[in-house]
């Protein structure tokens, strides 16, 4: 990437950079908070708790599947796919923290549905183009920081701190997205909550 | 004493073109709103206009994670929730919480419920608040403007 982010690349330019340098996995670290203190030491009532990642997961299946079918869609450049992928794979890694919580706390996992029923739900057959793809994957993850960081003080405390790692990861994303969509920075502080 | 002047008479050109264009822009923000002309002078739909759009920015970036209008996702559909019964959209799948809620969605009630969900009806899945009260505000004002829509389109 070029070494000075403010002035915007060109999209096709970010693009072809930000998929070599993607590789690195934000999963790792998420996974690496752990899960073992999350169980009991918090006084919030878990079955609350267990109702509101459910819903999380959720969320997690529909972006799971919003980049399968935009991986599939023949709509996006090899280099665009291969982000997408790789955005897919820290969805996959949210969902499976999600569900460990969700077990860990004694409820049940939501399960995933069925490929149609999310495309369907996001309105799939209106995509055109890339630019389309693009823009509501930018949708979709900017509205999955925000869900996480609004979700935070619902969520008993030992889930504060992972909830607000799976917003920084939907945040980098969004960020991502703006940069190849040519979105202006935003100018004011506290982007996102 | 010709160049001063020319000098005087460009920042009074700047400062007359830099007033004239900050006008259209005093109605995006509500902190400018309240700095425009008061009285009659004020169209009482411009304010209102700007209050429905900062409520669609703020409904698709904040609720739009799960929610849409016309379409069930990780929660129900929206359009025409203002003045509907809780629990009511007939395909989606609500928590028990939620289907035994006995309540009409109005600007109170979604006030209460966006700011503490489970405060409202224990053991729901949606978690997610909206701590500010202005911004409740602007969201069930747009919320309420969808409802308004639908009924005048007689889709309600
Ligand atoms: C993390 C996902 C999530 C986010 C973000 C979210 N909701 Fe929800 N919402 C849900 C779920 C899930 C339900 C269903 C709750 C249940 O069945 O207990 C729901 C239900 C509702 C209902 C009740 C609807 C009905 O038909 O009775 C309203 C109203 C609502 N949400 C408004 C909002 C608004 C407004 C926002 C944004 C400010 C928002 N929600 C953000 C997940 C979310």
């Amino acid at each position: 990437m070029s070494d000075n982010a403010i002035p915007m690349p060109s999209r096709r330019a970010l693009l072809g950079a930000t998929g070599r340098t993607l590789s690195v996995s934000a999963l790792a670290m998420v996974t690496g908070s752990g899960i073992a203190g999350i169980s009991s030491a918090h006084a919030a009532d878990p079955s609350q708790d267990v109702d509101i990642l459910n819903a999380a997961i959720a969320l997690e299946y529909e972006g799971i599947a919003a980049y399968q079918i935009a991986a599939t869609s023949g709509l996006l450049q090899p280099a665009v796919v291969e982000i997408g992928v790789t955005f897919q794979g820290h969805h996959k890694g949210h969902r499976d923290i999600l569900v460990k919580a969700v077990e860990t706390l004694g409820g049940t996992p939501v399960t995933e549905k069925p490929l149609e029923e999310y495309a369907a739900g996001l309105n799939v057959a209106s995509l055109r183009n890339q630019e389309d793809v693009l823009r509501l994957a930018l949708r979709l993850e900017q509205g999955a920081a925000n869900a996480y960081l609004g979700l935070i003080p619902s969520l008993g405390v030992n889930f504060h701190q992972v909830a607000g790692q799976m917003a920084g990861d939907e945040a980098f994303h969004a960020a991502i997205l703006a940069n190849a969509l040519g979105e202006p920075i935003p100018k004011a502080a506290l982007i996102f909550g | 004493m010709k160049f001063r002047l020319s000098i005087a008479l460009c920042i009074l050109a700047a400062f007359f073109f830099g007033t004239a264009f900050a006008g259209p822009a005093q109605q995006s923000s509500p902190q400018d709103a309240r700095r425009m002309p008061t009285g009659d002078s004020v169209v009482p739909d411009t304010v209102s206009q700007a209050l429905l759009e900062r409520g669609e920015k703020l409904y698709v970036r904040r609720c739009g994670g799960c929610h849409s209008l016309d379409r069930n996702r990780t929660g129900p559909r929206h359009r025409g929730v203002y003045g509907r019964k809780a629990g009511s959209v007939a395909d989606f799948r609500y928590s028990k919480a939620l289907q035994l809620l006995n309540l009409i969605w109005t600007a109170e009630t979604l006030d209460r419920w966006l700011e503490n969900p489970a405060a409202v009806a224990r053991g729901t899945s949606m978690g997610f608040r909206l701590g500010k009260a202005d911004e409740r505000k602007a969201v069930i004002a747009y919320l309420k403007s969808l409802s308004d829509t639908a009924e005048r389109q007689g889709k309600n």
